[in-house]
């Protein structure tokens, strides 16, 4: 046994990579398994591109090749069944044996690229669909019967309204053109115009928004397409600015800011679905299941509008200013009541 | 980690790849470097590196050593179990491969997609660099999330057929209930997960939404031990579930000019009306101060500068709630029943 923290501390500044994220001996041999195919099926690799495609330091790899080239059986006769050489930076496996071939893929692996595929099949309005069906054909024989449990996951893309949207953002990113949009704003129960220059089209969790450089709010701001009411594709280059940063989708769409107003609020058993439906800061066990929430927003006039619908399921706690406008919204409705 | 153990597990595939009969235990320990001698022990160590394969989804074949004798047991690898068949990619299917491979980056599922990747790679096909600025897939940018804890042991559940039982709350209940579920299959729709599948406590089709199940998922049952309908489509399943009943009411709504926009789009003189009303939307981030800009459908006349609009719907109690949140900007002409629940949320609201 050799302990993996007994490295020399240098090699982690060196290579850049994350410590601490010991491979398991599983994982290394899964390694080793595509390592040699890897290679085999390559006319020329070297050292520094294949640490790269496997996300490893030259040092890490010469490891991994020195462990494959050390591999003996011992019976009837010693023998290595692997021989390779790294001289001069360039990988060749001479003797490969029988790990020539890369392993089949696993239903979890096959799962996770068929579900992505079928996916992206379904988002309306991308080109490449012919690219998607051939591929998805292929990976299916390929997996064999490994493929067959991903039919029992899909993710289902929302169609925003009117086909032509996705095709039109499409046809405008690779134009690199300006859009003008009418945007529905549901928090403020607004419709908007606006000129936006694209930058990216997300779908994430099924849905898809634009992502793009807003030349009135002069920032980064995501549309989602089923609230758009109408596209237009410019005769205007488009124009991002240097300091317009994309989001970073795996953090989630939704970030909090240090403008954002805390609010506080108790919905009943039959509001519960508000901590599902917005992002929480939490969420909070309170008598007769219901549900102390808190959260924070740039903007209070969609909680305004919450507090209106959950009526008597819903409580706002804080900050007091809202409770106040409440009221207000609430008496002024209710007096359109009382004239009619 | 352990080089020793990784060197006696490639090994060890290594000589049951190499081998066309099976190979008894001894046989492979005498084979393989690292084995100890003791016989307990190598049995020990043996059962766990055979694990372990299985683990990995190396197809490790047991059998008997000859058809007369069927005490001694073997083991070997068929290569044509284990080798990824023949794949070749056009560059538009490489490059839509790895877009395939973002999708799950960060959920459940990213360390089976970057397995896959690898493996592909290993069969010699390219596969995009994200950043690339290849035409086909350029500029887009997809994800799935599966922030729900529930979703890696139903996802095994669902593959390894297996009963699971969960707490679930289900909505407007303030206590969870004990279900145990025939799960079919994993749905993302609106950007949530549901899990449907056949109810055992119910002996019904039932959809369960992921997030509200709580606590622990446990398996009830062996695998293979959940047979699913052949003709069973939990997509089918899940869009009956979730979707808006027929809208068989019609509202009569005066909404303010400029306002209302949320009830416009479904008004029955609007064009491009999608399936049902979107339940209430996640905030949005703050734009520069707004002007209110009044294009749609103008029905007013110079006495009565309010539009008149008329809206289907199919629940009372969920469209009142989605009336009350438009305020003083939407009144309820018609019919009473609505008028008078949206009037109770307002004195909800109030209270």
């Amino acid at each position: 046994m050799r302990p993996r923290d007994k490295a020399p501390a240098t090699a982690g500044a060196a290579t850049g990579r994350a410590r601490g994220q010991a491979a398991t001996s599983a994982e290394r041999l899964q390694r080793l398994l595509a390592l040699v195919p890897y290679v085999v099926s390559r006319k020329a690799v070297g050292l520094a591109d294949t640490a790269a495609a496997f996300g490893l330091s030259e040092r890490e790899l010469v490891d991994d090749l020195n462990l494959l080239w050390c591999v003996e059986l011992r019976d009837p006769d010693p023998y290595c069944p692997i021989d390779l050489s790294y001289e001069g930076g360039e990988i060749v496996v001479s003797q490969a044996e029988s790990i020539g071939r890369p392993l089949r893929l696993a239903v979890d692996e096959a799962s996770a690229l068929l579900v992505a595929l079928r996916m992206l099949a379904d988002v309306p309005g991308l080109e490449d669909r012919s690219a998607l069906s051939r591929l998805i054909a292929k990976l299916e024989t390929a997996a064999g019967a490994a493929a067959a449990p991903s039919a029992q996951v899909a993710v289902q893309v929302d169609k925003p309204t009117g086909d032509a949207t996705i095709a039109r953002i499409r046809e405008a990113l690779a134009r690199k053109r300006r859009v003008h949009l009418s945007y529905y704003v549901p928090g403020r129960d607004e419709a908007t115009e606006r000129d936006v220059d694209p930058m990216r089209l997300l779908v994430v969790d099924g849905r898809a928004y634009l992502e793009g450089w807003c030349r009135r709010a002069e920032g980064v701001r995501l549309f989602r397409l089923d609230r758009t009411l109408g596209i237009d594709v410019l005769d205007v280059p488009a124009s991002v600015p240097d300091e317009a940063q994309p989001v970073d989708v795996d953090q989630g769409l939704f970030r909090p800011s240090a403008e954002d107003v805390h609010v506080t609020l108790e919905v009943s058993a039959a509001g519960r679905w508000v901590a599902e439906y917005y992002p929480c800061e939490s969420a909070e066990e309170l008598p007769d299941g219901w549900l102390r929430i808190r959260l924070r927003t740039p903007d209070t006039r969609w909680v305004r509008r919450l507090a209106l619908r959950l009526g008597e399921d819903g409580r706002i706690i804080a900050p007091e200013e809202l409770r106040a406008h409440i009221r207000d919204d609430a008496t002024a409705a209710l007096s359109a009541y009382a004239n009619g | 980690m352990s080089r020793r153990k990784t060197e006696r597990l490639l090994s060890l595939v290594v000589c049951l790849l190499s081998t066309r009969r099976y190979l008894t235990a001894e046989q492979i320990r005498q084979a393989v470097a690292g084995y100890p001698e003791q016989p307990e022990a190598f049995k020990r160590m043996f059962e766990r590196d055979k694990e372990e394969l299985r683990e990995l989804g190396i197809p490790l074949q047991t059998g008997s050593l000859s058809p007369t004798d069927g005490e001694d047991i073997g083991y070997r690898v068929e290569r044509q179990a284990y080798e990824l068949p023949e794949l070749r990619l056009e560059p538009d299917e490489a490059a839509v491969l790895g877009l395939a491979a973002r999708v799950w980056r960060s959920a459940e599922l990213a360390g089976a997609a970057a397995g896959a990747l690898l493996k592909l790679r290993a069969a010699g096909i390219d596969t995009d660099e994200p950043g690339a600025d290849t035409d086909v897939r350029h500029g887009i940018e997809p994800r799935v999330a599966t922030t729900e804890p529930a979703f890696g042991p139903l996802w095994q559940a669902v593959r390894d057929r297996r009963p699971v039982t969960f707490a679930y709350r289900a909505a407007g209940r303030s206590e969870p209930q004990t279900r145990e579920l025939e799960p079919w299959g994993v749905v993302n729709r609106h950007g949530r997960w549901y899990v449907a599948g056949r109810d055992r406590g119910r002996d019904a089709v039932r959809v369960f939404r992921l997030s509200r199940i709580e606590g622990d998922v446990r398996f009830s049952g062996p695998p293979g031990s959940v047979t699913v309908p052949p003709d069973a489509d939990v997509r089918e399943v899940v869009r009956t579930w979730d979707s808006a009943p027929a809208q068989e009411h019609t509202a009569v709504l005066r909404i303010r000019p400029g306002a209302g926009y949320g009830l416009r789009r479904y008004a029955t003189a609007a064009p491009d009306r999608p399936d049902a009303p979107d339940r209430p939307d996640a905030p949005d981030r703050p734009d520069a101060p707004d002007v209110p800009d009044v294009p749609g459908v103008a029905d007013s006349s110079p006495i009565d500068p309010w539009d008149t609009l008329t809206v289907p719907y199919s629940d009372t109690g969920w469209f009142a709630d989605h009336v009350a949140s438009f305020g003083a900007d939407v009144v309820v002409a018609d019919p009473p029943d609505l008028r008078d629940a949206v009037i109770r949320r307002l004195k909800g609201a109030l209270a």
